[in-house]
């Protein structure tokens, strides 16, 4: 039997669902076509919420016709946690250590972000002092850092480059190491507070931190290497889980996922906050929108995230990392124990918390994943009336109901790990 | 004077015959070769992750086979912060495991429900599974969760296996 | 541009609908007066005012006042990269006003989610199912008048939930209380025959 090319050829996934849907085998011909089994037999396909594919805890339902998916509705809210609820339930400062735990990726950049957001609230983002400033730039692009590496190792081992994954790991760890002695945790930092930081940087951080850039930088290369022009790479991320640029919008996707799409939009240089004005770095941005394109984005904002912290440190200026307001930043310690002023300040705040004016801000700051957003609605006082995160998670993940139809079934793994999701922030 | 002892166990000695208890054996088998069914749930995944990974290599201890099939697994590694939502979905893949399983509650989430205590998250997840050994942290480190591994590889080696009955039902 | 001029080409377009815009901290808010002319002004903001990002979408539980809810909708556009707060009032009785999910699909999960935690329902929302709790919980969380440490709930064979003990949990001091007690609770009861109440005075 000769087997004509065309039978056998692969047809773009969006027209063979199409084909499937539209041309149904005639009714009255069913009974006698053998053939009727394979096309129209749906099946459905649980996906998670316990998969390794899935990132966390993450359900997709899929309704598959053969290899092709016909229908996915992802439920999310396995991670709900009620992070909003807990937030009315106490001071703004005590709310730090959750921000951690939302994107648990790269917890720096939210401890930054929620800051700013109660900052903007309080009238006092200006007032930051120039110090507090860079070291927070220098917090939000290291965690951008440690959470596209794991995001690209994930993504690596889920499509079946392990080494990749234990490449980028090797990094992430001195990125611990630095968050370790920067902070006193590996992960969960609470490093901010309102108005400044928690600390200063420790004893010879910095040069620990330039040789760390150093080395990250070979570390880029080398997974680049194993990864850009791999073959079995690219045959599962080209093409594949295309966005387009006005479905990327309509979606509100941000971040990565967003400038992949080709959007040329990050709020670091839409809006700067902190000096990202007073820095120099390219926002990459792609041309297809397919995974392979997030992937490349991803790469290059690691590249980017290095040069900003480089000049960071160059242009690291000094002085203190607190604004000098007692009604804002606890005092010192010592002073504490000996002056009536700072033990009244240090007992206001940690009773009451801050004074925060009556009033609704929205603050949306660049993160790993994209746009985090807090809504913070004040009746006045030290705790929120409502807060809302705005989570770049959620957001993202609202597409998949849309994306995931048409693809393969071995293509939904490379698009989750395209999307780089956090369940803690998803769900809240 | 010098003495030297030998690390580990010479075949030589006993002319290639060794004599332990059937039970210290198969343990010393099973005890080494615990397959762990990462329960990543939250924050803590991602240290079970790290423990897994370059630095602290869980397949030091004979660990790093994580199967995400319960059928093949031996030990649960609940990490992160059981939701309500999910609860009854840890206690089926639970409930999948075959015997003998043992069970570590990684970090204060899946311990007590941690810093959670909210509307959503259940208080430790020995409401719905017994746990053999928990780990405090927020998250734990990797070194912490190995030690909790080579406790449960304690509490393994002193299982008693064929000389009273596994477990009656 | 500026979101000045926006939210005023948007008050002449809808003049009895829309308030004068208030500026705080920078950021342009204007309320409408009617919710359930909510999806023609924010088309009319999407399509001729080029606000194609929506951004936030998030509900306020106003508890005790009349009305209750307010929905706050953040408009964003990448064109013109300015941005505008919407924000109308809806009272209890009513609790519903149509969707914005045909507008920017980003809606979709956003108005399920505030339907989810407060139960506001969107008229005309294709798929308006819960979103984060499970199919079947009976209570709206994130309303005040729903305690924070949860009430029991059993749904056989899908998920159950029970009140979290807050002894030692997270508590906020409230000025003015006669004894240390009252100014520092535990919990912040909103209601004091909830369940709740009666599971925190347990010793």
């Amino acid at each position: 039997m000769s087997v004509h090319i065309q039978d056998i050829q692969f047809k773009e996934p969006s027209a063979r669902i199409k084909e499937t849907l539209q041309s149904p085998p005639p009714a009255a011909s069913r009974a006698s076509d053998d053939l009727v089994d394979v096309q129209g037999e749906k099946m459905v396909l649980n996906l998670g919420p316990s998969h390794p594919a899935t990132h966390g805890v993450l359900r997709v339902i899929l309704e598959m016709d053969g290899e092709i998916i016909t229908k996915a509705t992802p439920d999310i809210g396995y991670l709900h946690r009620g992070d909003e609820k807990i937030a009315e339930n106490m001071t703004y400062t005590q709310f730090i250590p959750y921000t951690d735990r939302l994107d648990y990726l790269g917890p720096l950049a939210n401890n930054v972000a929620y800051v700013l957001a109660v900052e903007k609230l309080m009238g006092i983002d200006k007032l930051l002092t120039p110090r507090c400033q860079y070291v927070r730039v220098i917090c939000c692009e290291l965690a951008r850092i440690s959470a596209h590496l794991l995001g690209l190792g994930a993504f690596a081992m889920d499509v079946g480059a392990m080494t990749v994954f234990l490449h980028t790991f090797q990094e992430r760890e001195k990125i611990y190491d630095l968050c370790e002695s920067l902070t006193g945790a590996r992960f969960t930092t609470t490093y901010t507070r309102i108005g400044g930081l928690s600390r200063d940087l420790p004893d010879g951080w910095v040069a620990q931190c330039r040789k760390f850039l150093d080395e990250v930088v070979i570390n880029f290369d080398e997974s680049e290497t194993l990864l850009t022009r791999n073959r079995i790479w690219v045959d599962r991320t080209k093409g594949v889980g295309i966005i387009p640029k006005a479905m990327a919008i309509d979606y509100a996707l941000s971040g990565p996922n967003l400038r992949g799409s080709g959007v040329n939009f990050d709020l670091r240089k839409a809006h700067p906050y902190l000096v990202y004005d007073q820095l120099e770095f390219d926002i990459p941005v792609g041309s297809v929108g397919d995974c392979y394109d997030r992937y490349l984005v991803r790469m290059e904002e690691m590249r980017q995230s290095v040069r900003i912290i480089q000049q960071c440190l160059d242009a690291l200026p000094g002085g203190s990392v607190n604004i000098p307001d007692g009604k804002v930043v606890l005092p010192e310690k010592g002073k504490v124990l000996s002056s009536m002023e700072e033990l009244i300040h240090q007992f206001i705040l940690v009773t009451q918390g801050v004074n925060a004016p009556a009033g609704e801000i929205y603050f949306g700051a660049e993160n790993p994943k994209g746009e985090l957003g807090f809504y913070i609605n004040s009746r006045g006082g030290g705790t929120p009336h409502r807060m809302k995160i705005r989570a770049p998670s959620f957001v993202n993940l609202s597409i998949l109901s849309e994306l995931l139809p048409g693809h393969l079934m071995s293509d939904t793994v490379s698009i989750l790990g395209s999307l780089d999701f956090v369940m803690g922030e998803c769900d809240r | 004077m010098q003495q030297t002892a030998e690390i580990g166990y010479n075949s030589k000695v006993e002319g290639e015959v060794i004599v332990t208890r059937a039970d210290a054996a198969l343990n010393w088998c099973r005890k080494n070769s615990l397959w762990p069914m990462p329960m990543g749930l939250a924050c803590c995944a991602i240290e079970l992750m790290a423990a897994g990974a370059s630095r602290f290599d869980i397949s030091r201890f004979g660990s790093e086979v994580m199967r995400f099939s319960p059928r093949q697994s031996d030990l649960m590694i609940v990490a992160g912060t059981v939701t309500y939502k999910m609860a009854l979905a840890v206690k089926r893949i639970y409930d999948q495991m075959p015997e003998p399983k043992w069970v570590i509650a990684m970090g204060a989430c899946a311990s007590t429900g941690g810093m959670y205590r909210s509307y959503a998250v259940l208080q430790g997840v020995d409401n719905i599974i017994p746990v053999d050994v928990y780990v405090a942290g927020c998250p734990p480190r990797p070194e912490a969760l190995l030690d909790a591994l080579i406790k449960v590889q304690n509490k393994v080696a002193k299982e008693p296996l064929l000389s009273t009955q596994w477990k009656t039902p | 541009m500026t979101s000045l001029e926006l939210a005023d080409k948007l008050k002449s377009q809808f003049p009895t609908l829309i308030s004068d815009p208030s500026e705080f901290r920078g950021e342009i808010t204007v309320q409408i007066s009617d919710a359930n002319q909510m999806a023609e002004v924010c088309r009319f903001a999407k399509h001729t005012l080029l606000f194609d990002y929506l951004v936030d979408l998030s509900s306020v539980d106003n508890y005790g006042d009349d009305p209750r809810w307010t929905l706050v909708y953040e408009l964003y556009g990448l064109g013109h990269h300015c941005h505008l707060r919407l924000k109308a009032n809806l009272s209890e009785e009513v609790g519903e006003l149509p969707t914005v999910s045909d507008v920017w699909r980003t809606a979709n999960w956003h108005e399920r989610e505030i339907y989810d935690m407060m139960g506001i329902r969107f008229r005309g929302h294709p798929d308006l199912r819960r979103i984060l709790m499970w199919e079947g919980y009976p209570y709206y969380p994130l309303r005040k008048d729903f305690p924070l440490a949860g009430k029991p709930t059993d749904l056989p064979d899908v998920a159950f939930s029970n009140p979290a003990p807050l002894e030692g949990g997270p508590f906020v001091t409230v000025a003015g209380g006669k004894d240390t007690l009252a100014r520092e609770p535990r919990v912040r009861l909103p209601d004091a025959d909830s369940p709740a109440q009666s599971a925190f005075s347990k010793p």
